[in-house]
């Protein structure tokens, strides 16, 4: 069994791998972003709802 | 077994076999296989790099509907949150870039016979057409489904719609049907803005319409322009283009038909709430000169452009390029300000 390393081929295989590497690390990357910010903006539902009732959050936990 | 480099075929027939061959080379492993394609594999194997297969998603238009989706969502009267709004702009593109790979894997037969497009992955052989099927429907599946979680599913299905009306409606249906292609295909490509400002409103509205009728008036004649001095192209890879269908002088009439109503909507968007003095005289300034081009490429015969090579229709294709960004650039300009309190009239 022929075991030549044929370089151009080797590169873009490389090549390839680790751009798709960087794409998953960013898609985590990115999935962990908008579920910080939509738990953030969720977070400001229930004192908005609050305050329309004119209670604050800690009157509304007691 | 992966294509073989096809690079050096210059005859369109023969690269449109030899990316069908590839293809077929691909599926099938028996030797039967291989010897009917040694004649095109007998080079060196070929194994796409990441590059190529960011070239299926055709990133110059992406940079275009990124662009627009960005001013579309910039301009909207709602704010976005800023990292939500990066990753909807993201996924609007990677939507952009799908519907160019699903394109490319219909169109890969009359990509290899034109010029301007031999060299795109599939008929260059640099990339199988299954492959591109692949990853266009991969990719128009999950920036969808993206898009509607991180923004809303109005702005999702927006999206999906439009990679629909791209692929089945334009690439597979009208495009090689009717000379009219370029118009029903410039909607696809003007639908961005529209999903840029349903990401932060929800919905769509007169403001977001007119944003859409801005690309999808301009994208005739910008293509029109075009054929005529790439004139053999369509011709080459039977596309009923305007140029080959109806004639070069029904062509420079049509291109002063759709520049004349796409100055009433551009100078009709200064006088929405996203309108304001910056974009008007913006708007004046690029009508007037795009204007001036129709008219003077309506004034010219074929003989007169081929004595010039055609400079006056390059001018206006290049004008058309800087009508289109600027027009939007002004509707920036006019966010920018009304956030200081200024913009407007």
């Amino acid at each position: 069994m022929d075991l030549r390393v044929e370089h151009e081929i080797h590169k873009r295989r490389f090549s390839r791998n680790a751009g798709l590497g960087l794409v998953l690390a960013a898609f985590v990357a990115l999935v962990f972003g908008i579920t910080v910010v939509k738990v953030n903006i969720i977070g400001d539902v229930p004192e908005a709802y609050n305050a329309s009732r004119g209670l604050t959050n800690e009157g509304a936990s007691e | 077994m992966r294509p073989s480099k096809l690079l050096p075929l210059t005859d369109p027939e023969a690269r449109t076999r030899a990316v069908d061959a590839a293809g077929s080379s691909q599926r099938g492993t028996d030797m039967s296989d291989m010897s009917a394609d040694k004649s095109i594999t007998s080079g060196f194997e070929y194994e796409a790099g990441f590059g190529d297969y960011y070239a299926l998603l055709k990133p110059r238009v992406m940079s275009l509907v990124v662009f627009t989706a960005f001013v579309g969502l910039m301009v909207a009267p709602v704010s976005v949150h800023p990292f939500l709004a990066f990753v909807s702009i993201l996924f609007i593109a990677l939507g952009g870039g799908a519907s160019g790979a699903l394109n490319m894997w219909y169109d890969h037969d009359i990509d290899a016979k034109m010029k301007r497009t031999m060299n795109r992955p599939i008929p260059a052989g640099k990339v199988t057409k299954e492959e591109a099927f692949g990853l266009g429907c991969a990719l128009s599946g999950f920036s969808c489904i993206m898009l509607a979680l991180a923004a809303n599913i109005f702005a999702g299905l927006f999206l999906a719609f439009t990679i629909f009306f791209y692929v089945v409606i334009y690439t597979m249906w009208l495009k090689r049907l009717t000379p009219q292609n370029i118009v029903i295909g410039g909607a696809a490509g003007a639908f961005p803005p529209m999903i840029g400002w349903a990401v932060a409103t929800g919905g769509v509205s007169i403001e977001s319409i007119l944003m859409f009728m801005i690309t999808f008036i301009w994208t005739p004649p910008h293509f029109w322009s075009l054929a005529l001095f790439t004139k053999t192209d369509y011709a080459d890879a039977d596309v009923p283009m305007l140029t080959v269908t109806h004639g070069r002088v029904a062509t420079r009439k049509h291109i002063l038909a759709y520049t004349i109503p796409l100055a009433i909507v551009t100078l009709g968007i200064a006088a929405t709430s996203i309108g304001g003095w910056a974009y008007l005289i913006t708007s004046i300034v690029l009508n007037a000169l795009f204007i001036r081009g129709a008219v003077q490429i309506l004034r010219r015969d074929d003989a007169a452009a081929e004595a010039d090579d055609y400079k006056v229709e390059r001018r206006y294709f290049k004008l058309s390029l800087l009508y289109l960004f600027l027009h939007f650039s002004a509707l920036l300009l006019e966010a920018g300000l009304k956030s200081f309190g200024w913009g407007g009239f």
